[in-house]
């Protein structure tokens, strides 16, 4: 747990250290509208500098049991992968199909890899999800979902 | 007097067919979002939201409300058939609920809870309704350092009364607010901290991150933890409801103290877990049988939930009397204000009656309505969980990235869904608090804007946050709190230092 504190208290530093320079950019002086653009997220940097120093000091000083414990617990990694990977690959999938075959390509490939569900269940839930959802979303309250680079499949539906 | 004729027209649009309609719909909704697993409140009201653009704003935000009480009755149906805390504040049912169902008394456990929650939500929503129109008369005299002074209070709350770690708890809320600088400045319509993308010009909007950080983040944590759902069944019948209620009218000390707990902690941000837990500590420490709670004293139920029902709705008080909401689902809420063009606070009494004692009157409405509900349909709402994990969590993910994707019909807000999700993954890992960071990002241009005005004001002085009483007050106040948990450290060590030798002697 301490070297995930450390990371994580490492990528702040660097993140307030990235604002604080854009801030100063911004100018963070007195405008002809009173306090410039750059004040505001000057002074949040510096902030979070600050707080992020300390929590580092404090990871390094931490010496407690809770301390070694481990970031992700025995056996945990790989069902966390199982669901981000095919939930990113859904987000990339959407870009070049649409949402909806994006998420029936997920949704079969999740219920049959993961939950070794029978064919006939997976290809009943993955194309009822997304045509009901077709329906609510495009037809019945007119927000339209993306439809993706490739039109030859968007254009079907 | 003059709340009591407001109501009744509050009424009379929260009694619609059309709002009694969308009520009843929000409550079923809300419980299902209550009972699924890595969905909460705040995360359901989110995904919801673009589609409430369509509808009159009373309407939507009974929606969204009546959504809010449903996911506060689905928490307590996990907690007690499931052993599942679906939000923070249902943790302190599980206590006795759990093995109340486990003694095959789970419809008492059910009936106990759905009662305390009725009956915490109305005193709440009373108080709601005298004392919103007295605050929004107060803070009319509130002008930029007033507001910028409550808002340090809020955020200050977190810091002192969050029991988390100080430093955690600022940079939580510190990039929320950085969050929320990104894309145009709104005084200067300068573009700050776009990093010279075309992506980032638009800033990050707040429903994509709680999205993120609420929903994508849970379901991590939930498989990550190998949740397996053993659940008891419970069969809710008449018989069992009265002589529950029967039972429950001896408790009705419980039933004020934590009503009062839930009210008072609600007001203050991020109160509804250390309600549940302060009431349920208090009904244990008072009770004649303490031995009992935690093998299924029905006390147990009652307290947590009356308290946490009472803090739900406390909790928009200060959402629409000041603009500063009191919970991670209220701060989605004044999202959702402010995209409709409702500015919250003393004028939206003046200019919007029909919208704020709507909205109030829908507080009455919708809890009759999702006491009714949830009692009917206990069994439905439980057979949710038996659908298979591995149709349950893509479906979220995909709900989740529909709700993402309508806020600004954004591909790429789907792609910051997921990185939210994974921020919120290891923050909620890392013991960083996520609610200060949802409500810095909510309030931040207001708090910047009234920062900025102050400043403009007193031509660049900072002791106009000291020139009127009120902001005096609510400055030091917010010192006072952030100071507060080193000072009662430095007490207890103190006094620990001091036990010690007598202890040795």
């Amino acid at each position: 747990m301490r070297k995930a504190d450390n990371a994580c208290g490492a990528v702040l530093l660097v993140l307030g250290g990235l604002i604080l320079w854009e801030s100063l950019k911004l100018r963070i002086g007195w405008g002809l509208n009173g306090p410039e653009a750059g004040f505001f997220p000057f002074w949040l940097a510096v902030g979070l500098v600050l707080c992020s120093a300390i929590i580092l000091v404090q990871a390094f000083l931490n010496r407690s049991s809770s301390a070694d414990k481990p970031f992700i617990q025995e056996g945990g990694l790989t069902p966390v992968l199982k669901v981000a990977l095919p939930a990113f690959g859904m987000v990339a999938l959407t870009e070049a199909f649409g949402l909806y075959p994006a998420a029936a390509i997920y949704l079969a490939f999740y219920m049959r890899w993961i939950g070794k569900h029978r064919w006939a269940a997976t290809l009943a839930v993955s194309l009822a999800l997304p045509v009901a959802s077709y329906f609510v979303f495009d037809r019945w309250f007119l927000i339209p979902m993306p439809k993706g680079h490739w039109t030859w499949i968007s254009g079907l539906y | 007097m003059e709340s009591f004729g407001n109501l009744l027209m509050g009424f009379q649009i929260a009694l619609t067919p059309y709002n009694l309609f969308v009520a009843t719909a929000g409550i079923f909704l809300g419980t299902i979002i209550g009972v699924l697993p890595g969905l909460g409140g705040a995360n359901g009201v989110a995904i919801l939201l673009p589609i409430t653009f369509v509808m009159p704003p009373t309407s939507a935000i009974i929606l969204l409300s009546c959504i809010y009480w449903g996911a506060l009755f689905g928490g307590a149906i996990t907690s007690i058939l499931f052993n599942i805390p679906g939000e923070p504040w249902s943790v302190a049912t599980t206590f006795d609920g759990h093995p109340l169902a486990k003694q095959g008394r789970g419809g008492e456990a059910l009936t106990a809870a759905f009662t305390s929650s009725f009956f915490g939500a109305a005193f709440a929503i009373i108080l709601v309704t005298f004392f919103a129109p007295i605050i929004a008369e107060f803070s009319l005299k509130f002008g930029p350092p007033e507001f910028l002074g409550i808002q340090m209070l809020t955020f200050s709350a977190f810091v002192g009364l969050g029991g988390g770690s100080v430093p955690k708890t600022l940079v939580s809320i510190f990039v929320g607010f950085i969050m929320a600088t990104v894309g145009m400045d709104i005084i200067s319509g300068q573009l700050r901290l776009n990093f010279g993308t075309i992506e980032l010009m638009r800033g990050f909007n707040f429903v994509v991150a709680v999205i993120g950080l609420f929903g994508i983040g849970e379901i991590f944590l939930t498989v990550e933890e190998g949740l397996s759902l053993k659940g008891v069944q419970a069969k809710v019948t008449w018989r069992t409801v009265t002589s529950t209620l029967k039972e429950l009218t001896r408790y009705w000390k419980t039933f004020i103290r934590s009503a009062v707990i839930g009210s008072w902690m609600g007001i203050k941000p991020g109160g509804a877990t250390p309600a549940s837990f302060m009431s349920y500590g208090f009904a244990k420490r008072l009770s004649k049988t303490p031995e009992k709670f935690g093998h299924g004293a029905i006390e147990g139920v009652v307290a947590p939930e009356t308290a946490a029902h009472a803090a739900g709705v406390s909790a928009l008080l200060p959402m629409i009397t000041l603009g500063i909401p009191g919970s991670p689902t209220a701060a989605v809420m004044l999202g959702g204000l402010l995209i409709w063009g409702l500015q919250p606070g003393p004028m939206l009494f003046k200019e919007k009656p029909d919208f704020v004692w709507g909205l109030i009157a829908s507080m009455y409405t919708g809890n009759v309505i999702g006491v009714l509900i949830v009692l009917l349909f206990v069994p439905f709402f439980a057979a949710i969980l038996r659908i298979p994990f591995a149709i349950l969590f893509p479906s979220i993910v995909y709900v989740c990235a529909i709700g993402a994707y309508a806020v600004n019909n954004s591909t790429m807000d789907i792609w910051y869904m997921m990185i939210f999700g994974v921020i919120g993954y290891v923050f909620k890992k890392l013991d960083y608090p996520i609610a200060p960071m949802v409500l810095a990002l909510v309030l931040g241009d207001l708090a910047e804007s009234a920062l900025r005005q102050s400043l403009i004001m007193s031509q660049g002085s900072p002791k106009i946050f000291f020139a009127s009483p009120i902001s005096a007050a609510l400055v030091i106040a917010s010192i006072l709190l952030v100071i507060w948990p080193s000072i009662s450290r430095f007490l207890a060590g103190r006094a620990h230092h001091h036990e010690a030798p007598q202890k040795a002697s």
